[in-house]
């Protein structure tokens, strides 16, 4: 027996396996008349995206169409015509979900990433080869340039003018330097590429270094990511083995070579000036720019730091040409963003869609959606220097500038999102502690601002909070905006400038009715006990973990709220809704 | 192996491009979320089923993370002349189950399947 189609009957991944029964079994027994020899296999399949609530996604393959089942009838419909006649049926035909498009994610889940050959096999070094013989420095410069690449790494700067800037800067030695400290909470896109595809960072680095000429790259990465240290040693060692890195590589005039630096995990790290004199062994604070890298960077010397995704572009450039590229994404942002799309969606994981793809798309048609009946609140792009971006600008499409407009930006490609349980004071309060701690100290805006600011949040969490300290907060952060040194004072504030614009009644709650709705705020939660609802059970006594219920069955129950930890223990165990929480 | 030069690197290229369609492979996703997921136990149980089944032209192989980091660890299966298929949740009793129907007798396995949503820019062209 061996079948030659399959119906896969696709069910949201967090509904329940017999969901679509009725849709199997209707399958099943159409599929039992008319197919006698048995030659489809009818098999349950989980949905990565999200499901039309109405009816229920089937696939057939190998013929590769989708078709939208409400009831059994259509079932019925589909064996009858489809597979028995073979006639196609457009009215329950659906699209594919096809809003992904990998092109820095090309090799990942693709290929082995400790075997270079399998990354040859898929034009891997081919780009380096074309540059190495078919193409001047000043012509990859034009050709990456004309491809509209900005920097991955958040700011956006055009790629091309950076290479440029660094080709034109006078020195007797330059560097290439690969920034791989990925700090932002909730971001592992480079990770994740360097540990599913370590060739394409090291090509592109020759590649950078061939049109600035340099012939020496570092790859600054934070010890934490031992997985894609192992792996880039790898594909350093192989790479190099077989010439493809080194000296003269591929029998050109051409030498180039790649030393991995380790980063301790200091945020502040990332931003490029304290990178640069970490990797020279100093202690990582950031310089005023200007002088730029491009014209004294490493040991003064003119250096290219790009990050990682960048990277991972270049190769494909090379290859497919910038028009191919040019034609991908916006009018300002061209080609693809990888965001790492984690928090309160059903399928938290790595996506890359063209630029200009809505939020929507990617947080509800290619994620899922928000788990557990729950309602989307706000997603927070760009980490800590980004902000929180409400459901009413969900259909935005993304680019560095529409970011930017809506009080947030595109960082590195965290993507955080937060439902009704989430609180917007909370989540401010930890992205502030965050800036905090990983402030280097150096100036004074951001190393005292922070402070102040966390603080006010501190007080407004715990109900001392009054609302002329709104005012101050924002003044403090546009502060900070003008007068911090580097990138992360100046964006320190962003997550609460853009909760004050977006959520200001949560932070109007806590501070004048000293409520929090999702009940994220301890301080300001109460538990009571309603004696209408309340059945007398006893449950909720023996599961306080702080014993701050007393009474019995006779006379009932009560919560102590000087001993109670606010665990919640109790209201999510009461059978009868009779816990009150406000 | 010595070192290439643009010839050399040209011909090896081209000689690796001419991919064997007549081996089933295993694809065992293994970054760090799969390997958190426990992909490493799932790697080795693929392995021993195997060898236990003691199966001929099946590779086992390794690669990244494919992005679905909610349901793994994450499997790809190609069996020559069936289309390609990925799973989630893929525990060492799914991967010999995998082994025993997908790659012995050709049936899926059912409630771990997922959608493969993207396409491959370098094979497909746009
Ligand atoms: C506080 C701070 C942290 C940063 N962290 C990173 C990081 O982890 N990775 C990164 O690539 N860029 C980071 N950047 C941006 C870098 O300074 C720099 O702009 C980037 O590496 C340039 O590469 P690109 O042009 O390819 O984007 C950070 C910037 C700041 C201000
Ligand atoms: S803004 Fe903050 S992190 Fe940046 S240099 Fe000043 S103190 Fe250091």
């Amino acid at each position: 027996m061996s079948f030659n189609r399959y119906i896969l009957i696709y069910r949201e991944s967090d509904a329940g396996v017999d969901k679509n029964e009725n849709l199997f079994d209707a399958f099943m027994k159409e599929l039992g008349e008319k197919d006698p020899s048995n030659s489809v296999q009818v098999v349950d399949a989980v949905m990565n995206g999200k499901a039309d609530p109405d009816s229920t996604l089937v696939k057939i393959i190998p013929d590769n169409i989708y078709f939208k089942c409400k009831d059994p009838v259509d079932a019925i419909k589909i064996v009858d015509d489809f597979i028995i006649k073979n006639n196609p049926v457009k009215k329950l035909e659906a699209a594919a979900n096809n809003i992904q498009y990998r092109i820095v994610l090309r090799n990942c889940g693709v290929i082995d990433p400790e075997n270079i050959n399998e990354y040859i096999a898929r034009e891997g070094y081919s780009a380096l080869e074309k540059v190495l013989f078919d193409m001047t420095p000043d012509e990859v410069i034009a050709e990456i340039k004309k491809s509209g690449l900005r920097g991955r790494g958040g700011a956006g700067f055009p790629t091309g003018n950076k290479w440029a800037f660094t080709q034109q800067a006078v020195g007797d030695v330059k560097y290439v330097v690969c920034n791989a400290d990925e700090g932002d909470p909730g971001a592992y896109m480079d990770r994740s590429t360097l540990e599913g595809d370590p060739n394409s960072i090291i090509e592109a680095m020759a590649i950078a270094g061939y049109a600035v000429g340099a012939s020496k790259g570092y790859i600054y990465i934070r010890a934490e990511y031992p997985l894609a240290i192992k792996r880039l040693e790898i594909a350093i060692s192989q790479a190099t083995e077989m010439g493809l890195m080194g000296k003269n590589i591929m029998g050109s005039d051409f030498s180039f070579e790649i030393e991995i630096r380790y980063g301790a995990g200091a945020f502040v790290c990332g931003e490029e000036t304290a990178l640069l004199a970490s990797l020279q062994g100093e202690r990582g604070m950031p310089k005023p720019r200007p002088p730029f890298p491009a014209v004294k960077g490493l040991w003064g010397k003119p250096t290219v730091i790009n990050n990682v995704e960048t990277l991972a572009n270049i190769p494909v450039i090379i290859i497919k040409g910038s028009d191919w590229f040019n034609r991908i994404g916006t009018e300002k942002s061209k080609g693809t963003k990888v965001f790492a799309v984690t928090g309160k969606v059903k399928n938290s994981g790595l996506v890359e869609v063209p630029m200009g793809t809505t939020l929507r798309d990617i947080i509800f048609t290619v994620s899922g959606g928000i788990g557990n009946n729950r309602k989307f609140k706000a997603v927070q792009t760009g980490g800590p220097s980004g902000g929180v971006i409400p459901e009413k600008f969900l259909d935005t499409p993304i680019d560095y500038e529409n970011l930017v407009a809506l009080g947030s930006m595109m960082g590195s490609g965290g993507m955080i999102v937060m439902d009704e349980d989430d609180c917007m004071v909370d989540v401010n309060k930890f992205y502030l502690q965050f800036s905090v701690d990983e402030s280097c100290g150096k100036c004074a805006p951001c190393r005292l601002g922070g402070r102040q600011l966390l603080t006010y949040l501190q007080d407004i969490a715990k109900g001392n909070g009054d609302l002329k300290d709104i005012d101050k907060m924002k003044r403090i952060g546009n502060a900070m905006q003008k007068a911090s040194l580097c990138g992360l004072g100046q964006t320190t504030s962003n997550p609460i400038q853009s909760a004050l614009k977006y959520f200001y009644d949560e932070y109007e709650e806590h501070i004048v009715h000293k409520k929090c709705r999702a009940g994220k705020c301890l301080e300001l939660l109460t538990y009571t006990i309603n004696p209408e609802k309340c059945s007398r059970c006893g449950i909720c006594k023996r599961v306080c973990p702080a014993s701050a219920i007393s009474g019995d069955r006779e006379s009932g129950f009560a919560i102590d709220n000087a001993v109670c930890i606010k665990c919640g223990e109790c209201y999510n165990r009461c059978k009868f809704d009779a816990i009150d929480r406000g | 192996m010595s070192k290439l030069n643009r010839e050399q690197f040209r011909s090896l290229r081209e000689k690796l491009k001419a991919v064997n369609e007549q081996q089933t492979e295993i694809i065992v996703g293994l970054g760090s979320c799969g390997i958190a997921a426990g992909a490493a136990r799932t790697f080795d149980a693929f392995q021993k089923e195997i060898k236990a089944k003691s199966l001929t032209g099946v590779v086992l192989r390794r690669t990244g993370c494919m992005g679905l980091c909610a349901s793994e660890p994450t499997v790809e299966i190609k069996v020559p002349g069936m289309a390609d298929i990925i799973y989630g949740w893929v525990t060492p009793e799914v991967a010999r189950d995998i082994v025993q129907k997908h790659v012995m007798r050709q049936i899926l396995v059912s409630n771990c399947i997922q959608d493969k949503t993207f396409k491959d820019i370098l094979k497909e062209g746009e």
